[in-house]
């Protein structure tokens, strides 16, 4: 039986489950380094302590996020060649020299300025220690370039050649690396992380309103969020309706995945809710609003929509993931845009931080950008199948020589290790949100965490006695 | 499209490059590897803060030589990732999984107390031990040979284990141990320094034993090897490493008696490069051993120009903040937290 394991959906499965968790990860650490950031200017351009007491609250959540980042990272730099080893075989000369600049531009910068950024308060100067901030700030900007330029070209090739054995060569850097869909998609998934942090910071915030503790940190970040919320969520849609634009013009199939669309049609209704059914090759039971998504898609009427029957069945995605992800990360999206307006207007009202429904409603909030990244990115994953690089290569033709029985043992052990060690680290994470700021005077002194009992046998060694 | 194929000799600049990232990892993540190795030995958990807090700024750093070395075969010499990837499969996986039971120790350990903080322990050592072992089996299996056709792995799932590949592990875990008590006795004082002394001296004599076993069976299980090294005149050119490498295990044998702190472990350095030209120079110029060399594997000129041009302006800035980094958390490592 273990001969029927089928190695391609193995390796999908694999791949997706390990870069869903961590992209989960860096969705937060861009949003919170840039946050961190600013926090760590506004303290010491107005000497206010609350800054800081938010800054030293939340830099331990960005190392406790950033280092199960690293961790989960280092797994995709080599899935690449345990699992899809002709993939890398065939497109390294293009993609390896992104990934190259990645590892070379960003992840060094970051991980050797984690340790001043984390360790660094009383070895070097407040100023040495905020351009330490702002230089792993800009190492996750600089890493999400990269990365997303690699992405964007397995969505949108161009400036390479092929050869007789399939084999991608450059033909020009310039056109590989700011490929068609490269800026939509880059600035929309910086946005997003912008938001995602937004909204759990803001959630926190307004969790400590709601049990009156930490008041004026809690102001603080609930604000800060809000802020966000009333400016950043609106030009994400702008953001996204530009993108949707660019796939329509490349990768029309996927848009047809996400409208549900079958039929080609002029006046194309939006279908706002619906099951689509692969096999019928119609999406049943919709609910729709004439014309809509001809409107949106085309900005005319009566444009004309491609549907999914222009392509032949083997080359579509499967659409009901694509249809219904689209509809959680636009939801969310509307969601977000929603709190922003609620905020705005309770804050011309003077009421932003004492209405306890807005609380709730921003602790509910709290987890959404994450739902919302995820969503997605499986929208835009998922409709690109069945190809890895689209309308060039097929992805079930590029999996490794490995036997599908070793991908299921990796993939149970990668599921079993994730739960488990991740899992931990949400608890740790839920546990300093509900320790909040140490707002106790010189507790950071020299150190953060209070000596934990187990270690009252220090000060003799500390002593030297030992020496 | 630019190419420096005309001005310089690429393969051959990226084949030192990679072997460069991957050696320095093997050092900079070796030395940390190697603490997580010893933890549990320490005598108390004072001691463990202590070695935690040596390597918790720079662990990060150092595994980043890790994704460069894979990041950097598959951008330089695709095909040579393609093939071994698979061919490793499992002690990779294996490693990567080790690898990260003990990376977010470094941050749960300190927020942990009582019996979940022994586990967050647990998970340190155990994750050290498993990543070092799974490195040392595929070096094993790396220089026993890989089974190709055509551009793929072509070989089983197991290929990779056997008793050399064992044997091979076993001795990178007391290799990286040596690393790690050297570093030990550089980096702290008191209690956990003379323990550490203590470490290194036991687990000298072995590292010595391994690299004698790897030394010997590699000329014996390749004909190709043997005729390089025991041919003259390369046997007189090549006999300085076999050389040096004994002085090295001597001096470093007598700096922890003499309660040297610094020079075991730059020694213990010098042991690893003196091995790793010895294992450069047997298995030249294979980067798939014995089926496809470097100048097969490598990527078309444009590609690997590209990235040399990023590289030769990037990597002195890296090894610059590198030192920085070094240089601001240099002293003796204190127990308490650092945050």
């Amino acid at each position: 039986m273990i001969e029927t394991f089928d190695p391609v959906l193995l390796a999908r499965i694999q791949f997706a489950f390990t870069v869903s968790f961590h992209i989960i990860f860096p969705a937060f650490t861009i949003g919170l380094a840039s946050w961190l950031a600013v926090l760590e200017w506004r303290w010491l351009k107005t000497g206010n302590t609350v800054y800081e007491e938010v800054y030293r609250m939340w830099v331990k959540i960005f190392a406790v996020t950033f280092g199960m980042g690293v961790v989960s990272g280092v797994v995709m730099s080599f899935q690449f060649g345990t699992n899809w080893s002709v993939f890398s075989d065939r497109t390294g000369n293009v993609l390896g020299p992104l990934l190259g600049y990645e590892v070379l531009t960003a992840f060094f910068l970051e991980a050797s300025f984690l340790g001043v950024m984390l360790f660094g308060w009383n070895r070097v100067s407040p100023k040495m220690h905020f351009a330490a901030t702002i230089i792993v700030a800009l190492g996750t900007l600089i890493s999400a370039f990269w990365i997303l330029s690699a992405n964007s070209w397995m969505q949108t090739p161009q400036g390479y050649r092929t050869d007789a054995d399939g084999l991608l060569y450059p033909t020009d850097w310039m056109q590989i690396i700011f490929n068609p869909s490269f800026p939509y998609r880059f600035l929309h998934m910086v946005t997003a992380s912008y938001l995602t942090t937004a909204f759990v910071v803001g959630g926190i915030g307004a969790y400590y309103l709601w049990r009156n503790r930490h008041v004026a940190h809690a102001r603080l970040m609930l604000g800060m969020a809000m802020i966000m919320a009333i400016f950043v969520a609106p030009f994400q849609a702008v953001m996204g309706d530009l993108h949707g634009l660019n796939t329509l013009k490349h990768q029309p199939a996927k848009v047809a995945a996400m409208e549900g669309i079958w039929e080609t049609e002029k006046g194309a209704p939006l279908k706002l809710f619906g099951w689509p059914d692969q096999e019928e090759e119609k999406t049943k039971y919709a609910i729709e609003i004439p014309k809509l998504s001809s409107l949106i898609l085309t900005h005319d009427l009566n444009g004309e929509v491609k549907g999914l029957k222009e392509w032949p069945k083997e080359d579509r995605p499967t659409v009901a993931w694509v249809f219904w992800s689209f509809r959680v990360m636009v939801g969310i999206g509307v969601l977000m845009i929603i709190t922003g307006i609620f905020a705005a207007i309770l804050y011309l009202r003077q009421q932003l931080f004492n209405k306890p429904w807005f609380q709730f409603w921003c602790m509910a909030m709290t987890p959404v950008g994450f739902i919302a990244v995820l969503a997605g990115w499986f929208v835009t994953e998922i409709g690109r199948q069945p190809y890895i690089v689209y309308g060039v290569m097929r992805t079930a033709e590029t999996v490794s020589p490995v036997m599908g029985s070793q991908v299921a043992l990796s993939l149970l052990a990668f599921v079993f290790c994730y739960v488990f060690v991740f899992g931990a680290g949400s608890y740790y994470i839920l546990r300093l949100i509900g320790k909040g700021p140490d707002t106790e005077e010189n507790a950071y002194g020299t150190h953060g965490v209070k000596a934990p009992p187990l270690m009252t046998g220090l000060a003799s060694e500390k002593g030297g006695k030992h020496v | 499209m630019f190419s420096l194929e005309s001005f310089v000799d690429l393969p051959l600049i990226w084949y030192g490059l990679i072997a460069t990232a991957v050696f320095l990892y093997v050092l900079l993540d070796g030395f940390d590897l190697g603490v997580g190795i010893l933890f549990p030995f320490a005598p108390s958990d004072s001691c463990r803060n202590r070695m935690m807090n040596s390597i918790a700024p720079f662990w990060d750093g150092n595994e980043t030589w890790l994704v460069l070395g894979g990041g950097g075969l598959f951008a330089a010499f695709p095909l040579a990732y393609a093939i071994l990837m698979p061919a490793l499969y499992m002690p990779v996986i294996l490693m990567l999984l080790g690898l990260i039971f003990r990376g977010v120790a470094f941050e749960f350990r300190f927020k942990a107390s009582g019996r979940s903080r022994k586990l967050w322990d647990y998970s340190f050592h155990f994750g050290s031990l498993a990543a070092t072992f799974m490195q040392g089996m595929m070096l094993g299996a790396f220089v026993q040979g890989v089974k190709v056709q055509g551009r793929s792995f072509a070989g089983g799932a197991f290929d990779w284990l056997n008793a050399y590949s064992v044997m091979v592990g076993m001795a990178l875990v007391f290799g990286y141990a040596l690393l790690g008590a050297t570093w030990l006795i550089m980096k702290t004082d008191g209690i956990t320094q003379d323990w550490a002394r203590k470490c290194a001296g036991y687990v000298l004599g072995y590292v010595a034993l391994f690299l004698g076993i790897v030394s010997i069976s590699m000329p014996m299980m390749n004909a190709d090897v043997k005729a390089l090294w025991f041919s003259l005149p390369n046997f007189f050119y090549l006999l300085p490493i076999p050389l040096s490498t004994l002085v090295m295990f001597v001096m470093i044998w007598q700096g922890l008696h003499k309660g040297r702190e610094y020079l075991p472990f730059f020694l213990s350095i010098g042991v690893f490069i003196a091995g790793y030209l010895g294992l450069g120079i047997s298995l030249w110029p294979w980067l798939v051993p014995f089926k496809v060399s470097f100048r097969q594997a490598a990527a078309v000129p444009e590609s690997q120009s590209l990235l040399l041009i990023g590289t030769a302006v990037m990597l002195p800035l890296i090894l610059g903040y590198a030192a920085y980094c070094y240089y601001v958390f240099r002293g003796k490592s204190s127990d308490e937290s650092l945050y």
